[in-house]
């Protein structure tokens, strides 16, 4: 087994650990009688045990794919991504070593579960470095990023159960919809998964050629059938599916193609879940939360946000200016990303604002956490893969 | 507005809401309130105790949290709507028509009014550099307002407490003690490195009073850091310029008087995928290519004090030098960055003089582009003449040849060649494309050979004065933040009446936990009545009052 | 506290706000303005010491800027490949023979490009005034020249008396070598 597999092996063993550790923390809360946290201090123990070993597989496997690379493995998507899942459970183990928050983990690894199976539906091969990227600030400026996204989206889980507890199931208020919303927008990365996984494992190909913006004929290849069409698309694959609509030459239809079937497979995955269990998402989880300590999720949710926002502060704007600098030649440019960058930077210094200035506590709080979470992914997410800019990898 | 006078005596500014000295509650809002409002430490902002004149008015707006919390939020949304569409900057058009255009043509009606609203320059606008100043005037004046009250306050801190403060804290201790109950608190809680002071029968423990300044100092930092970018819009403190310079040339550093740049060079490399690189190979097969470095090999030249600009004569080599891609290369302030490249840019051309129906060659020539001669005399006698030299042919006017840039992108050449067989000579016009015989048909021809290539660097030429001002300001905060996030200002307050009971009350600015942790040794080790946590209880009770109803 | 010492701290207190909230304001507007018309900052102003330069001309010979104090320069920068600079030449020629005598000298300065472009263009036209060629572009540089054709007029004090960017007509070439001709 070379050291490429050894890595790649180890990732594996880490996302199965995450998995089994999710139940288990799972069962550690539900086991609980009202009032008393036995099971969650028996259970908990073996599911903190099982995170831990998973999270030091992780550990391995960014250490050997160093090795192999020869740079710090955060230099694509699915390296970035992958590192941000493993982040946010060391993130947790920190918090659980603190607080004993048996519950919190049962939030945490399905998340960044869902995070590392998103790294995934990316190249994952081992890329070289382009000349902007060779410099030890990759190293120092993104794994301060990851790291500090990490710890934040840490107070976004622990606000996420602060809502599932106080957010009441039984009246249609405006706060039930929205966090019915979250869990559905998380059904929908499932669905990514899913649809993408299913047409890799069928080898589903088909190449267009097609005319750019800029007026050039260019080729691309979708890998699910094509419901949008490129400006100007012929296809040039026998028996491809023709796709439905052709789009206009700003919209890139391949990436809408794949937004499409993923909401579809989505939306469609969370009406069986709904029609299965009679219930909402977030309903189901609501007896999970009965023993939670509201105080203590507060308390998580802040104390995340002041251990973290810092590190963000260092990495994405002062080590991100320093570099900008070396490589650029200017600190700043408002590149849609350090523009993000800024923007989270502004978000979370509205929410210590608010919270120190204004008494904005409890539940007010834990919306601004989940927000502030959102904002961070949209960063990760649609920055990179929607608006063009420097930062576009991937 | 008067000054209000507590039942201890103590005079407190108009505002205040609890006592600076004793700690009562000044007011009946706050006297029915369960717990104390500590923020602050109750005491009165400066700018909410006058309320009269314009001016006041206006320092008042731009004290308050909920404005300053607006505008970042404003600014926050600005900032997101600039990302929407790309900014001027990075859109392939010069001129102002040419950028409207590009809005129009991309992005359709969208587009247009994206770039009527102004929004395809958005961060340069008035109005957001206005909200930015603003968020300036309300860092200073919300930190001024707060941070005098505040320090007075808490260097003024008096160690006894009145009993209605204390009982308003959080954390909340009521119960029997010992003599030495108080002696062994002192002790536990001097051995967790807290401060202690005693009067009478109490004490105050302090620990991390400093954490409380971090706000300021980091506000601090950021005045320094946006004072450092508004000099940088000053002339002189930042020079932006762009420098192409072509493999071989010498060219005067625009805005970097008395120095002279020459390129030696331009390298491109890809990664091959092969040997060390192996293991790229799958990335590389998916992607084409990937560049693995930009590199212009450059001498830097400065010309002798005194001399003056085109006297190249006693230029010095200052030094050689590779620019790379991350590796800018610094001298005396500047700084240039390999940013940019054009490869393949003609340099010479050969020709071979040849008959038109032999298809004979007299011998071959060579022009060089970017300094041609006027006469190529060939082995036997042949002459070819250059007559007009067009680097980038545009078409005749008037009878003449024209050229649109200085760059040889599509030469033209017009000569006269001289055979032994053709003494006359004659003349021909040449370009890539094609070539015209003015004076009738010739006998000769220059056949096309070959070329030779150059390439192109695109440089930034930069100096940025106010870096170190950017620096210390971003340093400044991150100090700031720092002391004021990862340190934590906790207090006890402990009395002992008369019949020994015991009073404590604790209080933090945050993390409630870690003070939690300290107090219970100190209980422990002091044997203190057991406290409670306020807030909890209320929840609590909150929360079994809902049940009932339902 | 007496009413005097009352009504003297809050005269003072609105000083003081009024200073400092002057001051932000002042910081924030010079700020913009110098953003808003970042693009017009312009290195060379009428009414600034011409720049000296020493550049050599066809023949070889040597032209200093300040050897023609007392003279005015009319500064010509211009290229081949440049129409409106072409256009006017021979309109400088025509003024060079009036002008000459009067002690106006003409400087027409290349922008870097070779020999065999610019004798061949001299010859072509017939131009009988020196030029001269800024080969590493520094004349270019330090003179901050944008647009082709601009020409510098220096009057005899050695100072810029006007800048002209664009085409000059005849007429025009004229104007600006009789304001610049020594008393």
């Amino acid at each position: 087994m070379t050291l490429a597999d050894i890595s790649s092996n180890l990732l594996y063993a880490a996302f199965i650990a995450y998995l089994i550790a999710t139940f288990v923390f799972g069962g550690a809360v539900k086991g609980n009688k009202k009032g008393t946290y036995k099971s969650e201090q028996r259970w908990g123990k073996v599911a903190i045990t099982i995170t831990v070993i998973g999270f030091l597989a992780q550990l391995g496997y960014f250490i050997t794919r160093w090795m192999v690379t020869g740079h710090a493995p955060i230099s694509n998507m699915f390296e970035f991504t992958t590192a941000f899942g493993m982040t946010l459970v060391g993130g947790f183990i920190i918090i659980y070593a603190l607080y004993k928050t048996a519950v919190l983990g049962m939030i945490v690894l399905p998340i960044a579960l869902l995070i590392i199976a998103y790294a995934s539906m990316f190249p994952s091969e081992v890329s070289p470095l382009i000349p902007a990227l060779q410099t030890n600030w990759l190293a120092i400026h993104v794994i301060t990023v990851v790291v500090a996204e990490g710890i934040l989206a840490i107070s976004a889980a622990a606000g996420l159960i602060y809502l599932l507890k106080v957010v009441d199931q039984k009246k249609k208020t405006k706060q039930r919809f929205w966090l019915e919303a979250i869990m559905y927008s998380l059904v929908l990365v499932l669905g990514f998964v899913v649809t993408s996984t299913f047409f890799t494992l069928t080898n589903y190909e088909a190449d267009f050629a097609y005319v750019n913006k800029d007026g050039q004929p260019s080729e691309i290849t979708y890998n699910m059938p094509a419901i949008f069409g490129m400006n100007e698309f012929e296809a040039m694959t026998d028996g491809a599916f023709t796709p439905l609509v052709e789009m206009p030459p700003i919209v890139h239809a391949g990436k809408l193609t794949t937004v499409f079937w993923s909401v579809m497979v989505g939306t469609v995955l969370y009406a069986l879940i709904r029609l299965v269990f009679r219930k909402r998402i977030s309903e189901m989880l609501q007896p999970f939360t009965k023993n939670v300590n509201l105080q203590l999720m507060d308390e998580i949710n802040y104390r995340s946000i002041i251990i973290g926002f810092p590190i963000f502060s260092l990495g994405a704007l002062i080590f991100a200016m320093i570099w900008a600098q070396i490589a650029w030649s200017r600190f700043w440019g408002w590149d849609p990303k350090e523009v993000w960058a800024l923007v989270t930077f502004l978000f979370y210094a509205a929410y210590l604002h608010l919270r120190l200035g204004r008494g904005w506590a409890g539940e007010k709080s834990a919306w601004l956490a989940v927000i502030g979470f959102v904002i961070i992914m949209f960063n990760l997410v649609a920055v990179n893969l929607i608006i063009a800019g420097l930062h576009s990898y991937a | 507005m008067d000054k209000l006078i507590c039942k201890c005596g103590h005079e407190n500014p108009p505002g205040t809401i609890l006592c600076e000295s004793c700690g009562r509650p000044l007011n009946e809002q706050e006297q029915s309130k369960k717990l104390a409002d500590m923020r602050y430490e109750g005491t009165a902002r400066r700018s909410q105790t006058y309320n009269k004149s314009i001016i006041d008015k206006i320092w008042n707006f731009f004290s308050s949290v909920k404005i300053g919390v607006g505008i970042i939020v404003v600014l926050l949304v600005a900032a997101a709507v600039g990302t929407i569409l790309p900014q001027k900057q990075y859109v392939p058009a010069a001129t102002d028509a040419d950028i409207e255009a590009y809005y129009t043509d991309i992005y359709g009606s969208v587009g247009t009014v994206y770039h009527a609203l102004g929004f395809h320059d958005l961060y340069n606008s008035f109005w957001f550099i206005g909200l930015v100043g603003m968020l300036a005037i309300s860092l200073i004046i919300a930190s001024l307002d707060r941070f005098v009250p505040l320090y007075k306050s808490l260097k003024n801190q008096r160690v006894l407490r009145h009993s209605s403060f204390m009982r308003k804290q959080r954390i909340l201790a009521e119960g029997p003690g010992e003599a030495d109950t108080l002696k062994k608190a002192e002790e536990k809680l001097a051995e967790l490195k807290y401060k202690v002071s005693t009067d009478k029968n109490g004490l105050l423990a302090e620990k991390g009073r400093f954490s409380r300044w971090g706000p300021y100092i980091n506000h601090i930092g950021l005045i320094i850091f946006l004072f450092g970018v508004m000099l940088r819009m000053m002339p002189g403190f930042y020079v932006d310029e762009t420098l192409w310079i072509r493999e071989g040339e010498t060219r005067a550093i625009p805005d970097a008087p008395g120095y002279v740049l020459e390129s030696k060079g331009f390298t491109l490399e890809t990664y091959t995928g092969e040997g060390e690189e192996e293991k790229f190979g799958e990335a590389i097969d998916r992607v084409g290519t990937v560049a693995k470095n930009y590199q212009t090999d450059v001498v830097l030249y400065k010309i002798p004090e005194g001399a003056l600009p085109g006297d190249t004569a006693d230029m010095e080599v200052v030094e050689e030098h590779a620019i790379r891609v991350n590796q800018p290369f610094k001298f005396d302030g500047y700084a240039l960055y390999q940013m940019d490249f054009q490869q393949d840019e003609l340099k010479t051309m050969s020709f071979a003089l040849q008959n038109k129906e032999t298809g004979e060659s007299r011998g071959d020539l060579t022009i060089d582009l970017v300094n041609p001669e006027t006469t190529y005399e060939l082995e036997d006698g042949s002459v070819v003449e250059l007559l007009g030299y067009y680097p980038d042919f545009s078409g005749f006017e008037n009878g003449e040849p024209q050229t649109a840039t200085p760059l040889p992108k599509n030469p033209g050449f017009l000569v006269k060649m001289t055979t032994p067989d053709t003494p006359d000579g004659e003349t021909s016009f040449i370009t890539i494309q094609n070539t015209v015989e003015p004076l009738g048909d010739n006998e000769y021809k220059l056949a096309f050979q070959g070329v030779e290539t150059r390439d192109a660097s695109g440089l930034t030429v930069r100096k940025d004065r106010t870096l170190p001002i950017l620096g210390l300001g971003g340093l400044i905060f991150m100090i700031g933040v720092a002391q004021g996030m990862y340190f934590n200002h906790r207090r006890f307050w402990i009395q002992q009446q008369a019949d020994g009971s015991i009073l404590l009350a604790g209080h933090t600015n945050k993390n409630w936990f870690g003070l939690k942790k300290d107090l219970d040794q100190v209980t422990e080790h002091a044997s203190l009545p057991a406290y409670r946590d306020q807030q909890e209880d209320m929840e609590a009770q909150e929360k079994g009052e809902g049940e009932q109803l339902t | 506290m007496s009413t005097e010492k009352k009504r003297n701290k809050k005269k003072n207190r609105t000083i003081m706000r009024s200073v400092i909230l002057l001051l932000l304001v002042a910081a924030i507007g010079y700020t913009i303005y110098n953003s808003v018309t970042a693009d017009e900052v312009e290195v060379l102003k009428v009414g600034d010491p011409a720049p000296d330069f020493t550049l050599t001309d066809l023949d070889g010979e040597t032209h200093k800027l300040s050897d023609y104090k007392g003279q005015g320069v009319f500064l010509n920068f211009w290229g081949t490949w440049c129409e409106p600079c072409i256009k006017e030449m021979p309109a400088m020629a025509n003024q060079y023979e009036v002008y000459e005598d009067q002690g106006v000298q003409i400087l027409a300065v290349n922008i870097a490009q070779s020999n065999f472009e610019v004798e061949t263009f001299a010859r072509q036209y017939g131009l009988n005034f020196p030029i001269v060629i800024d080969r590493d572009k520094s004349v270019m540089t330090a003179y901050n020249i944008r647009p082709l054709p601009t020409t510098m007029l220096v009057n005899p004090q050695g100072e810029i008396q006007r800048i002209v960017t664009g085409e000059m007509t005849e007429q025009d070439i004229a104007g600006f070598m009789e304001e610049i001709k020594p008393e």
